[in-house]
C-alpha cells in the first residue's frame, strides 16, 4: 500500500454562499465516511483561504517572516486528503470521486515511503 | 549474410528481427517478473548482447523468444545478486517470483522446459500490461509515444530523439521521468478493466496514431528514421490486434495506416516534393498493404460496432478502391464523413468532408461549409480553402489563403507544395493585387 496527498485546488476570492455550499459539504463528508469504510482515508482537513497564510524564508541565517501565501496565482491549496491505496489507479479513483464532489481541480501526488 | 556455410548460423538480419518482434515482449515479461522497468531493459539488452556472441556460430533457437527470456532472467537474478546490497528489495522480489533460476550460462539442451519456465505463455498478456502502463494517462502524451518505443519498439533514445526532431538529452530525460512517475506514483502493470477500459484503449491507439503521423508527414527529403516510425505504429497496431482481437477500434487503426501507408510510394516524387491523392500514380500504390487494409475495413464491417478509426480506414478503402481520382466514389465518402462526424464531431473531420462536398456538389458548396470552421492555426485548413478559391476563379484570395498555410505547415515537403501552389497563383493574376498600386504616387 502507499500514500497519497489529494490536493484541491480553489479558486482565491468570495467563498459561495451556504446554498452552493452546503450541498457540497455534505457530499464531502459522505465522501470521506466512504473512504474510511474502505479503508483509504488517512487524514483530511479543510483550510482557511490563502490570505491567512504566513510564509518564512532562511535568509543570510535568519528566518524572514512575510506575509503569505507562498505561491502567486489566482488558485490556491484549498484543503486536502490524505489516502492509502494499493496504486495510482486506485487512488485516481478516489480523486476522480474526490473532484466530483468539491467541483474542483485536485492534484494526486504519493507519497515518498 | 549468412556465406559462411553454417547452415544454422543466424545473420545479423535474422538477429534484428527477433529484436523487432520480441524486444518489447520480452521486456513486458521481465517487468513483471522483477517488477521493474529498468531492471528488465538491462537484462534483455544483455540477452540480446549475449545472442549476437551466440547465435551466429549456434543458429537462431526454436524459440528465439524463449531464449531471450530465459537468458535475460538469468542475466537479472546475477545482476541482482552482485547488487543485492544495494538494491534489496528489488532482489528480494526478483528471487521470490523467479525460483528455477540457473547458473548464468546460455540456456542450451532444456530450452523448452526454460521457456515454460519462463512464462511466456502469459507473454501476450504482459505485453498489452506494458502497452497500457506506457500510455497510463498520468503520463504526458510525449512520454506515453517516447516510452511506447523505447520499451515495445525497442527504439534507442537517440533514434528516438532523431525522429521526434529533439536534442538526445531531452528525450533521454523525458524517458528517466516517466519511468521514475511510473515507480514513484506506482502506476500499475495492469490491463483497464469494465468502464475504465474504453477510455483507456483510445489512449493506447492515440498514441499508436501519432507515431503514425509523426512518419507520415515526413518525405524523403526529411531526416532519417522518421519513416520508420510508420512501420513501428503498423507493427503495434497488428500487435494490439492480436492482442485485443474484439476491439474493431484497434483493428480499424491498423486498417487506416495500412491503407494510408500503402499510397507512400505515390505521395513523393522522387526529389521528396508532395503529390496529392487525386495526381498520385495509382499504378504505384502497394497493392499488398491496400488488400491488407481493406480485408480489416471488411472485418469491422461485419462486426458493426463503427468508431472513429474505422470510419475514416472505410474512407480511405474507399479511395483504394478507384482506379483513378476520377472514379472515386465521392458519394459513398460524404455518407462516411456524416457518419465520423456524428461519432467523432469536430472542425478537422468537417474540414475534410468539405473536401467530398466539393467533389459532388462544387467548390462554392465546399467553401460555405468550411467558412465558419475557426481552424485558423490550422495549415491544411488554408490549403484546403486556398484549392476552392483557386477552382472558383478566384486567385488573389487563394494567394492569400496558400501564404497563410506555409506560415504554419511543418515539413520541408508541405513547405514546397504550398510554394509551388502559390507560384501558380501568382501566374494566374493574383500576384497584381501583391504589388504597389501604380497609380498611387
Amino acid at each position: 500500500m502507499s500514500q497519497y496527498l489529494l490536493s484541491i485546488y480553489q479558486p482565491d476570492g468570495p467563498v459561495p454562499g451556504p446554498e452552493v455550499l452546503e450541498p457540497i459539504m455534505r457530499d464531502l463528508a459522505a465522501l470521506n465516511r466512504e473512504m474510511q469504510a474502505a479503508g483509504a482515508w488517512v487524514f483530511a482537513a479543510g483550510l482557511h483561504p490563502a490570505e491567512s497564510a504566513t510564509v518564512l524564508r532562511p535568509r543570510d541565517g535568519e528566518i524572514l517572516i512575510t506575509d503569505g501565501p507562498f505561491t502567486e496565482g489566482k488558485e490556491h491549496l484549498g484543503g486536502f486528503t490524505v489516502i492509502e491505496a494499493q496504486d495510482l489507479d486506485a487512488a485516481l479513483g478516489w480523486a476522480r470521486k474526490l473532484a466530483g464532489v468539491t467541483t474542483l481541480p485536485v492534484e494526486v501526488r504519493p507519497f515518498q515511503h | 549474410m549468412n556465406g559462411h556455410g553454417h547452415r544454422a548460423g543466424a545473420t545479423e538480419a535474422d538477429i534484428a528481427r527477433v529484436f523487432r518482434n520480441e524486444y518489447g515482449r520480452a521486456v513486458a515479461v521481465l517487468t513483471r517478473t522483477f517488477g521493474n522497468i529498468d531492471i528488465a531493459e538491462d537484462a534483455v539488452q544483455d540477452a540480446f548482447t549475449a545472442a549476437v556472441r551466440h547465435w551466429p556460430s549456434a543458429g537462431v533457437p526454436p524459440s528465439p523468444a524463449g531464449w531471450i527470456i530465459t537468458t535475460a532472467r538469468r542475466r537479472a537474478i546475477d545482476r541482482l545478486r552482485r547488487e543485492s546490497s544495494r538494491e534489496d528489495k528489488y532482489a528480494q522480489a526478483a528471487f521470490l517470483s523467479a525460483a528455477p533460476a540457473g547458473n548464468g550460462s546460455a540456456p542450451a539442451a532444456d530450452e523448452q522446459l526454460l521457456a515454460d519456465q519462463a512464462g511466456i505463455d502469459n507473454v501476450d498478456d504482459d505485453t498489452l500490461r506494458l502497452i497500457f502502463t506506457c500510455c497510463h494517462p498520468a503520463l504526458a502524451r510525449p512520454a506515453q509515444v517516447a516510452l511506447t518505443l523505447r520499451l515495445l519498439g525497442g527504439l534507442t533514445t537517440p533514434e528516438i530523439a532523431r525522429a521526434f526532431l529533439v536534442p538526445e538529452s531531452t528525450m533521454a530525460q523525458r524517458l528517466v521521468r516517466a519511468k521514475a512517475k511510473i515507480r514513484d506514483a506506482k502506476i500499475p502493470y495492469r490491463v483497464p478493466q469494465g468502464a475504465d477500459l474504453p477510455e483507456r484503449l483510445k489512449s493506447v491507439l492515440a498514441v499508436v496514431y501519432l507515431i503514425f503521423n509523426e512518419g507520415y508527414s515526413a518525405g524523403p527529403a526529411d531526416s532519417p528514421g522518421r519513416t520508420e516510425l510508420c512501420w513501428e505504429a503498423i507493427r503495434l497496431g497488428r500487435l494490439l490486434t492480436s492482442l485485443m482481437p474484439d476491439e474493431p477500434e484497434a483493428r480499424g487503426l491498423l486498417a487506416l495506416m495500412l491503407l494510408i501507408e500503402s499510397r507512400r510510394a505515390a505521395r513523393f516524387t522522387p526529389d521528396g516534393g508532395l503529390v496529392l491523392l487525386p495526381e498520385q500514380d495509382r499504378q504505384q500504390w502497394d497493392r499488398a498493404l491496400a488488400a491488407e487494409g481493406q480485408e480489416l475495413v471488411r472485418q469491422c464491417l461485419r462486426r458493426n460496432r463503427p468508431g472513429p478509426y474505422q470510419l475514416q480506414a472505410a474512407i480511405n478503402a474507399v479511395h483504394s478502391d478507384a482506379a483513378t481520382a476520377r472514379g472515386t466514389d465521392w458519394a459513398q465518402i460524404l455518407q462516411l464523413y456524416d457518419l465520423l462526424l456524428a461519432v467523432a464531431p469536430g472542425p478537422v473531420v468537417a474540414l475534410n468532408r468539405a473536401v467530398a462536398v466539393a467533389e459532388l456538389h462544387g467548390p462554392a458548396a465546399g467553401l460555405s461549409e468550411v467558412e465558419s470552421l475557426g481552424l485558423d492555426n490550422y495549415y491544411l485548413f488554408h490549403a484546403v480553402r486556398a484549392d476552392f478559391l483557386v477552382r472558383l476563379d478566384r486567385a488573389p484570395e487563394a494567394a492569400g489563403a496558400y501564404r497563410r498555410a506555409l506560415e504554419l505547415a511543418g515539413s520541408a515537403a508541405e513547405h514546397r507544395f504550398l510554394e509551388e501552389k502559390l507560384r501558380s497563383c501568382w501566374l494566374a493574376g493574383a500576384g497584381d493585387c501583391e504589388r504597389p498600386d501604380p497609380q498611387v504616387p
